[in-house]
């Protein structure tokens, strides 16, 4: 008796009720909504079909914070801007094509090849950030090279407004992908289902190369203890230059996916992603790929259905406004109880 | 000897003769106004300022309205009363504070005899009281918030060429329930100060003309629209109005035909998406579409030509936004001002004093103006628009050449 | 012969700065700053900006080239600017030839005539070519001047350049003493410094710098051997007359650069609470714009009469209370659930609680409360008492002197203080601190209350000096800035946030005419700041150690075996 007063502190109550109280906000709201029936089972399979796509997106791009994470344990605050970087370039080449229609004709080429250049854009800017702003300053302070990563976000951002100009370019409209395939109540865009598919299968190929390969264990050596595996022979600067390679890569296809769903470019365009992504990555445990796969998904769900569910039987006006204050909320409530994230090890705690 | 001291002294008293028959006959000139005045050496040029938006994720409005202002330069040669014209100023950012960094930048340059903004309404709030201390007179050209006219609240010296958000709100709903005939709309808003006042104003009166509207708000910087327009569809509405900016208005408009319950809404927006960089955003399901703005048609002849020229000199078709009319009026407003022998005084060696109450007074008095924007009359709470708005719709034309409909299918009061 | 290091240097820096050279030029800045002339009618920013990266390129490929000949260093110098140059005049030809505008928006015929110096195609190539080779010839011999003559020559050229980049601020500021008139008439022409004026400058600061370089260590020692007490007054004499100066800055800088210094005051109340929680606690904080936000609507509630509230307090001062109060107790609550969290968890929550803040604030829900989009208007003036007057920046400058004296105040004693001294062994090791008997939780949570107290000060003189807030303007941009002030001028210094204040928010406050550049400029003085200087401007002494560690330990950086885990938790 006298254990359990000891370790209950008034800290601990406090925080008990706070998860408490939003617990009971998130089942009251979710109730009176569902009891109001305002809404059919179709729009709320829609609200999860977008809320996965959106989703899938957020994953990809949270997959480069978390590998360089792991590896520097550092947040790479300008990663929104290589997400930003691969398809505003690959841009004109999807506008040229657009307007010439080989697009229409020759999809999967011209996809192909979209997918190249703005994958190869984003993993050029990724490397020459990890060679100019990061690499002299690896055994500096952890919030000296976050403070560069900011610089540079910024840097890049006004780099690229620049180059290109600060109005939002539209990609075209590609009329095959916006067929529905319908399953009962469940409506599905191939584009989504491209969305979708594409995110699902880099992120496990991803998993299999750092589980099978032997560059992706020398990943998780040098994630894992820096100065062991260096001592095993392990090139760390070559191994840091990869990890960035592949962020890059997952970052400027995650881009093309994103501007093929949204259309819109424009030198601004990495910033909410990116916050987003980070947020999904500490979420799902940072540092940990799967992690980041979970913590894109329920981040997109929760922004796509959160305010409605939540809020609308509460009667509040314009609950979307909140849906990134609730997504927040929700954060929290889950790093009270699991303080390093849903998928986080105990061990990352002591890291991070 | 003496005949030459003689010589001496007429050769200077015919001097002094000439001299004073040249020289000042009319006493030189005093400030006697209220506020003082701005001399302007002979050499110096008239220096009018700008506060607008320059920098940033809002910089197509403020490039739009400095580059309609500097056209209403070059159209007067860029001189007035023999001076050339320095147009320059600052970048204030589309928030408060950068409004007021801005204007104190103004009102510490004591050179200006005018300025021109600001571009967002935040801006003006702590702006306008500090140009007015200083004695300036203002005119913004994209101001449309209500309460800067507000009579209690008004800065002296405050002005506007652009309408207030209550005229396009209220015409806007005049036409959808007495022209389309609908009673059930839905208005989106992003939590901006503009769209925000705007899609109330709508809502308001389209509820007072006996309809039904519901207010849904996104943020700026949101993507998927898809949840809020799920929401929206639940509601069943005929009409959304969304009068926000390009971005977001472009996510609405694109995703508005994937989301079910919404295939055949018809879709309206305001004056802030206006622009042909608003049909590429959208893509093909902007063909339909309603927009209110003002009515250029009822705008001067003057209007076309001020296009071309824009385009001609900048080459920007993509910042073209519906303010550069309202820039050119005012613009135009404060060089027609500074002519007005009851505000400069202009003496004999071309030095030029500028009294700042009386450009006041006289930019207030300005009756039946004819600006591109209509015929501008300033009314006491400083509103000097000639609100007239219409609505557009634009067909499949306009979205394959990527042009602006250019007559309006209503127009307020017919 | 590519692998002789002397004679690729001068080959790959050509390379490298031709490229930056072209960058430049398509980033729009030579066209936005050759309408600047530096000085009138001679050059404009713009070529100045071309010129440099040429001067560079030679100057770094003669310096690594090794090359100590003067013959040598003139090849060396003149051949990689020529590189340079040739990327610039490709760029023209390539621009005539085919439509780059379509992706880059500055490729138009007006950036070609400027590099062509409007003379045509042939023949401004042609000039641009010279202008590479006598840019490489000047390095080569400004390399060959004795280090102390070079020295002497380049603080007047820097002084030049800026005062000609400043020329707005200078006339604006001396319009306030119309005695200097006649001085700015005769320095300035309409656009750039006339020529005279520049002579003249130059001259002046020539003679300046000869006489402080070459005197000043005799002024030293004669101060040295001044007996203790003269000594004392020397030092309390220069205190006084600072503290006079201080006083009187408003009226000496005028209004705009009053403004100024308030914006800098404004960043260095929020700078020195985030340095309690970050600098001395050791917890990242990403969202402390939301104390501010606290503080300045708290103020902003009661204050305003627009809201219609029951509760008005018509008097800011007994306002202030509150807004400090409500944001310290904000800062306490926000730090009971990240008690456990660690690094970039407790950044991420920060951050989300910042963004939760603003939201609600914006949000319709909350709009009888806060005004919603339309923000809380009409707050009311520090008036003291009956005496009311018109609060121009020049007055609000004594708010936040008083402001940050306080804060100073209160942050030096709490530094050294036993809550100090357990604040930085939590930061060191939180583990060995709790084991050494330290109280996390009352820790934390101090560093916590007493960071967002500094942020609700701020955030309710803020709101007092705008009369009208919006949730627009407390995004996260805010807190970064914050952040990066801090970091820049010396994590945990107090004098740092102080420098850091004034380089981060005063400079490029002088450089709103540039707008345009403004983020791409302070984004990458915030990379080369970092790569320059990690410990700071102004780094607080154990900081330095810890830096001084790394530094040795980076020299073997070409192994790869560096025993070290990044820094501390």
């Amino acid at each position: 008796m006298r254990r359990f007063s000891e370790r209950l502190n008034l800290t601990d109550v406090i925080m008990f009720i706070i998860g408490a109280l939003i617990l009971l906000l998130v089942v009251v709201g979710s109730a009176a909504t569902l009891y109001a029936g305002k809404y059919t089972t179709r729009q709320w399979l829609d609200l999860v079909v977008f809320g996965v796509a959106l989703g899938s997106i957020y994953a990809l791009i949270a997959l480069g914070y978390t590998l360089v994470y792991g590896i520097l344990r550092m947040i790479n605050f300008a990663h929104s801007e290589v997400f930003m970087a691969g398809p505003f370039t690959a841009y004109f080449l999807a506008d040229a094509m657009g307007k010439s229609g080989f697009l229409d004709q020759n999809l999967f080429v011209g996809l192909l090849i979209i997918f190249a250049v703005s994958m190869t854009v984003s993993t050029i800017v990724a490397i020459l950030l990890e060679r100019i702003a990061y690499r002299p300053l690896r055994f500096a302070p952890r919030l000296v090279p976050l403070i560069t990563a900011i610089g540079a976000s910024f840097f890049l951002q006004y780099f690229f407004r620049g180059l290109y100009g600060p109005n939002i370019k539209v990609y075209p409209e590609i009329a095959f992908l916006k067929n529905v395939i319908r399953i009962g109540d469940l409506n599905i865009q191939y584009l989504q289902v491209l969305v979708i598919a594409a995110a699902a299968l880099m992120m496990i190929g991803l998993q299999i190369f750092i589980q099978r390969s032997r560059t992706g264990k020398a990943m998780r050596a040098v994630a894992e203890d820096k100065q062991t595996a260096a001592l095993m022979g392990i090139d760390i600067d070559q191994i840091i230059v990869i990890t960035f390679v592949i962020g890059g890569a997952l970052a400027g296809a995650a881009g093309v996916l994103y501007a093929l769903m949204f259309k819109q470019v424009n030198f601004i365009m990495g910033f909410i992603p990116g916050i987003k992504a980070f947020t999904a990555a500490v979420l799902g445990g940072i540092g940990n790929v799967p992690g980041a796969m979970v913590g894109g998904m329920f981040l997109g769900i929760i922004e796509s259905i959160g305010p409605t569910l939540f809020l609308d039987g509460l009667n509040v006006p314009a609950p979307q406004q909140l849906k990134d204050a609730i997504a927040f909320t929700l954060l929290v409530l889950v790093l009270i109880f699991r303080p390093s994230g849903i998928l986080g090890e105990k061990l990352a705690q002591k890291k991070a | 000897m003496k005949a030459r001291f003689l010589f001496v002294a007429m050769l200077a008293v015919a001097i002094g003769l000439v001299v004073s028959a040249c020289g000042p006959s009319t006493p030189p000139f005093q400030c006697k106004d209220k506020l003082g005045c701005v001399d302007i050496a002979p050499n110096d040029s008239v220096h009018i300022a700008y506060a607008f938006v320059t920098s940033g994720e809002n910089s197509t409005l403020g490039l739009d309205t400095k580059y309609g202002a500097e056209i209403a330069v070059d159209d007067k040669g860029g001189k007035v009363l023999g001076h050339a014209v320095k147009f320059d100023g600052q970048d204030s950012g589309c928030n408060a504070e950068g409004g007021q960094t801005a204007a104190t930048k103004i009102a510490a340059d004591k050179t200006i005899v005018a300025v021109i903004g600001t571009n967002c309404s935040s801006e003006a709030v702590p702006g306008a009281p500090i140009i007015a201390n200083a004695g300036l007179t203002m005119i913004s050209p994209s101001n449309t918030a209500p309460y800067l006219t507000d009579p209690a609240k008004r800065a002296p010296g405050y002005f506007r060429t652009a309408h207030n958000d209550k005229v396009q709100g209220a015409a806007a709903a005049e036409f959808v329930f007495k022209q389309l005939k609908y009673t059930n709309v839905a208005t989106i808003h992003d939590g901006g100060p503009y769209t925000e006042a705007l899609a109330n104003v709508f809502a308001d009166s389209f509820r007072k003309l006996g309809g039904k509207a519901v207010v849904e708000a996104v943020n700026v910087g949101d993507k998927d629209m898809k949840p809020v327009l799920t929401r929206v569809a639940a509601g069943k509405p005929e009409l959304i109005y969304f009068p926000v900016f390009i971005a977001e208005g472009g996510f609405i408009c694109a995703q508005m035909r994937d989301v079910p319950g919404l295939e055949k809404t018809t879709m309206m927006g305001a004056d802030g998406i206006f622009s042909p960089d608003f049909l590429k955003a959208c893509g093909k399901n902007v063909v339909g579409m309603y927009f209110s703005s003002p009515d250029f048609s009822a705008f001067a002849g003057g209007y076309q030509a001020l296009v071309d020229k824009y385009l001609k000199k900048y080459n920007q078709k993509s910042t073209l936004a519906p303010f550069h009319a309202h820039a050119y009026d005012a613009m135009n407003m404060f060089l027609t001002a500074l002519e007005n022998p009851a505000v400069t005084v202009k003496d004999a060696d071309g030095t030029l004093h500028v009294q700042k109450q009386a450009l006041r007074d006289v930019i207030a008095a300005t009756k039946g103006f004819k600006g591109v924007t209509g015929n501008l009359t300033c009314d006491p709470t400083g509103d000097c628009a000639d609100p007239k708005i219409a609505v557009y719709q634009v067909n499949a034309d306009n979205f394959s050449s990527l042009t602006m409909p250019k007559n309006p299918i209503w127009k307020q009061g017919q | 012969m590519l692998s002789n290091p002397d004679r690729s240097y001068p080959i790959k820096i050509g390379l490298l700065s031709g490229v930056i050279a072209v960058l430049i030029a398509l980033e729009g800045m030579i066209q936005a700053f050759g309408a600047r002339d530096i000085i009138g009618g001679v050059i404009s920013l713009g070529h100045a900006l071309l010129y440099a990266t040429f001067f560079a390129a030679a100057y770094l490929a003669i310096r690594r080239s090794g090359a100590t000949r003067l013959v040598n260093t003139i090849f060396v110098g003149a051949l990689s600017s020529l590189i340079a140059s040739i990327f610039v005049i490709a760029l023209v030809w390539l621009g005539s030839w085919t439509d780059l505008g379509y992706v880059f928006v500055n490729a138009t015929q007006p950036l070609y005539e400027l590099l062509t110096f409007k003379q045509g195609l042939v023949v401004g190539s042609l000039l641009m070519l010279i202008v590479g080779i006598v840019m490489g010839i000047l390095a080569a011999l400004t390399v060959a001047l004795p280090a102390k003559t070079r020295q002497y020559i380049l603080t007047p050229v820097i002084w030049v350049i800026t005062l000609g980049v400043l020329q707005d601020l200078v006339t604006v500021t001396i319009q306030n003493m119309p005695f200097l008139k006649p001085v700015t008439n005769f320095l300035y022409v309409s656009n750039g410094l006339s020529i005279p004026g520049a002579l003249t400058i130059f001259v002046l600061l020539l003679a300046i710098n000869y006489f402080w370089l070459e005197k000043r260590s005799a002024a030293q020692n004669r101060y040295a051997s001044l007996p203790p007490a003269s000594r004392r007054a020397v030092r309390w004499g220069s205190i006084g007359i600072g503290v006079v100066l201080l006083l009187m800055l408003p009226q000496i800088l005028g209004l705009y650069l009053s403004e100024v210094l308030d914006n800098v005051g404004l960043y260095l109340l929020m700078g020195l609470g985030l340095n309690i929680v970050v600098g001395f606690a050791g917890l990242l904080d990403l969202g402390y714009v939301a104390f501010f936000a606290i503080g300045a609507y708290t103020v902003g509630v009661l204050t305003s009469p627009e809201l219609g509230h029951a509760v008005i307090i018509g008097n800011w001062w007994v306002a202030l209370p509150f807004g400090v109060a409500v944001a310290a107790f904000a800062g306490i609550l926000l730090g009971i659930p990240v008690l456990k969290m660690r690094g970039d968890y407790l950044a991420i929550v920060t951050l989300g609680f910042g963004e939760i803040i603003r939201l609600l604030a914006l949000s319709d829900v909350l709009k009888p409360f806060f005004g919603g989009a339309q923000g809380t208007r009409s707050i009311a003036d520090p008036d003291i008492g009956p005496l009311e007057m018109t609060w121009s920046p020049q007055s609000f400058y004594y708010l936040f002197l008083a402001g940050c004296i306080l804060v100073i105040f209160v942050s030096t004693r709490v530094k050294n203080s036993r809550l100090g001294r357990a604040w930085m062994a939590v930061r060191e090791d939180e583990d060995v601190a709790q084991a050494m008997g330290i109280d996390l939780v009352a820790t934390k949570l101090l560093a916590f209350g007493m960071g967002a107290s500094f942020g609700g000060l701020a955030g309710a003189i803020y709101a007092s000096k705008l009369t009208s807030i919006f949730p627009h303007s407390f995004n996260f941009l805010i807190s970064i800035n914050v952040l990066s002030l801090i970091i820049i001028g010396g994590m945990g210094s107090i004098p740092g946030v102080v420098v850091g204040a004034l380089a981060l928010v005063g400079l490029p406050e002088l450089l709103r005419e540039f707008s345009d550049f403004r983020y791409l400029l302070y984004g990458a003085a915030l990379v080369v700041m970092m790569l320059v200087r990690p410990e700071g401007l102004v780094p607080e002494a154990r900081r330095a150690m810890e830096l001084e560690e790394f530094r040795e330990e980076e020299e073997p950086a070409k192994e790869p075996v560096v025993l070290k885990t990044m820094g501390q938790p």
